[in-house]
């Protein structure tokens, strides 16, 4: 049976990883290597890198370390943050990424959506997708969800899927950073309306919060950061629990 | 030993050299006729598109070199589908090492099928050490149907065809190299033939 996965997200900066961690197996707490194989060992089912390095010569660095996780881990991973042109994927694609995640410049040129779908797959594209929610409407968000867009979450997201997207990684931008739980209504809505997995992330705080979005919200996935880094939730005791409250998840590995 | 993973215009062809090499075993990404014919063990890996993938190998004469080959081989995903005789995805004829057509997944549930599945009904060398319905990795929309030279099933909508075998040729629908240590254990008992 296809289980629910849970996906552990590393902010890396300059190569290496932001937001405090304090794992005490771990020798160097900013190496996103040591981090990405524990993760790895205690059962993630895949990881997300997002780069957010603003200096010119990010690539070179994010390459090198792409490369290195490649060598070190064995489940898949993707590679986000600034992520904008062809060139980009094939040259992440290449150094080992299993898959992509593209958002800012996706809503600025819609077409590489297309073009990137074509050229490797859809399977391997994925569209990071900023929402928030303004008056009782979603709209979507760029520049780390600082920027608003005139579009509607829900029209954006069927134009990535029509496009050959072959996931979206859904961020609410009213629950990151809360530990509320994820946005369940906007993410079951999109993953009622759409032939492709959807990614919950923002919100999560409690184990409760991963039932509830793959329950009332039908996420195919969720992502969450600072409670996994901080071990407020460890993943083996997470899976532990969702297995037995009826949720399908990897548990032996 | 000698492994040779037939290099192509398919992505994700690193990836398994990686796999490889945590297992200790060195192996060499190469389409040179000699060195795929003097390997001890053949990997044709895979990520992409059929008819493309298919067009690039008899350009090269790929497509006869694989059919002749006796060593143990083992296809993965793409490489699979590519083994067969037919596929959905734009009309394509493979190498038809297996007498297998591989369809389309219909659009009741989501396709691509991504994530971790259970494999079932295993039955060959390649599974020893595994625990029951162990989980590989999947991403992809297209699969090969049941047939008697399937070794192992996976259920999405329906049962499909998770790793079959006919003489010297293995080949997983799932990422070995990505499976962590289950797949490990798959590559191992592969290697060991």
């Amino acid at each position: 049976m296809l289980t629910k996965r849970i996906i552990p997200c590393l902010d890396i900066k300059e190569g290496r990883t932001v937001k405090g961690v304090n794992f005490v197996e771990l020798k160097d707490a900013g190496d996103p290597v040591e981090l990405a194989k524990i993760y790895s060992d205690e059962g993630a089912d895949e990881l997300v890198f997002l780069d957010i390095t603003a200096t010119v010569d990010k690539r070179k660095t994010l390459l090198e370390l792409v490369e290195k996780v490649a060598k070190a881990i064995n489940i898949p991973f993707t590679v986000g943050g600034g992520v904008s042109t062809v060139e980009d994927v094939k040259m992440l694609l290449g150094a080992g990424a299993d898959k992509i995640s593209i958002n800012s410049a996706a809503v600025k040129n819609p077409a590489i959506i297309d073009e990137m779908a074509a050229e490797f797959g859809s399977q391997c594209i994925i569209v990071a997708i900023d929402t928030k929610n303004i008056d009782g409407i979603d709209f979507v968000h760029t520049h780390g969800g600082r920027k608003p867009t005139i579009l509607k979450t829900q029209s954006w997201a069927k134009e990535v899927s029509d496009r050959g997207a072959g996931e979206i990684l859904l961020t609410s931008m009213d629950h990151d950073g809360t530990k509320n739980g994820f946005a369940n209504e906007i993410t079951s809505e999109l993953s009622s309306m759409l032939p492709i997995p959807i990614i919950a992330s923002g919100g999560a705080g409690k184990m409760v919060h991963f039932w509830d979005t793959f329950t009332a919200g039908k996420a195919d996935a969720a992502l969450a950061a600072s409670i996994f880094h901080f071990k407020e939730i460890g993943i083996p005791e997470l899976k532990e629990y969702l297995s037995g409250r009826g949720v399908s998840v990897r548990t032996t590995f | 030993m000698q492994v040779a993973i037939i290099k192509y215009n398919a992505g994700n062809v690193r990836s398994v050299l990686y796999a490889l090499e945590r297992l200790g075993v060195e192996a060499v990404l190469t389409d040179d006729f000699e060195t795929i014919q003097k390997a001890d063990k053949v990997i044709f890996p895979g990520q992409g598109e059929a008819s493309s993938a298919m067009k690039y190998l008899k350009q090269r004469n790929l497509d006869r070199l694989i059919k002749d080959l006796r060593q143990p081989f083992f296809g993965v995903c793409l490489g699979q589908q590519l083994l067969c005789e037919h596929t959905e995805e734009n009309d394509t004829e493979c190498l038809g090492i297996f007498p297998i057509k591989v369809k389309k997944f219909p659009a009741f549930d989501k396709v691509p099928h991504v994530g971790w599945n259970s494999l079932e009904n295993m039955d060959s060398p390649l599974f020893k050490d595994l625990e029951e319905d162990p989980y590989t990795y999947y991403v992809h929309s297209y699969y090969a149907e049941l047939s008697p030279y399937t070794i192992a099933t996976t259920h999405y909508m329906h049962d499909f065809t998770a790793l079959i075998h006919k003489d010297n040729f293995y080949a997983m629908q799932a990422h070995p190299e990505k499976s962590g240590k289950v797949g490990e254990t798959i590559l191992k008992n592969f290697l060991a033939l």
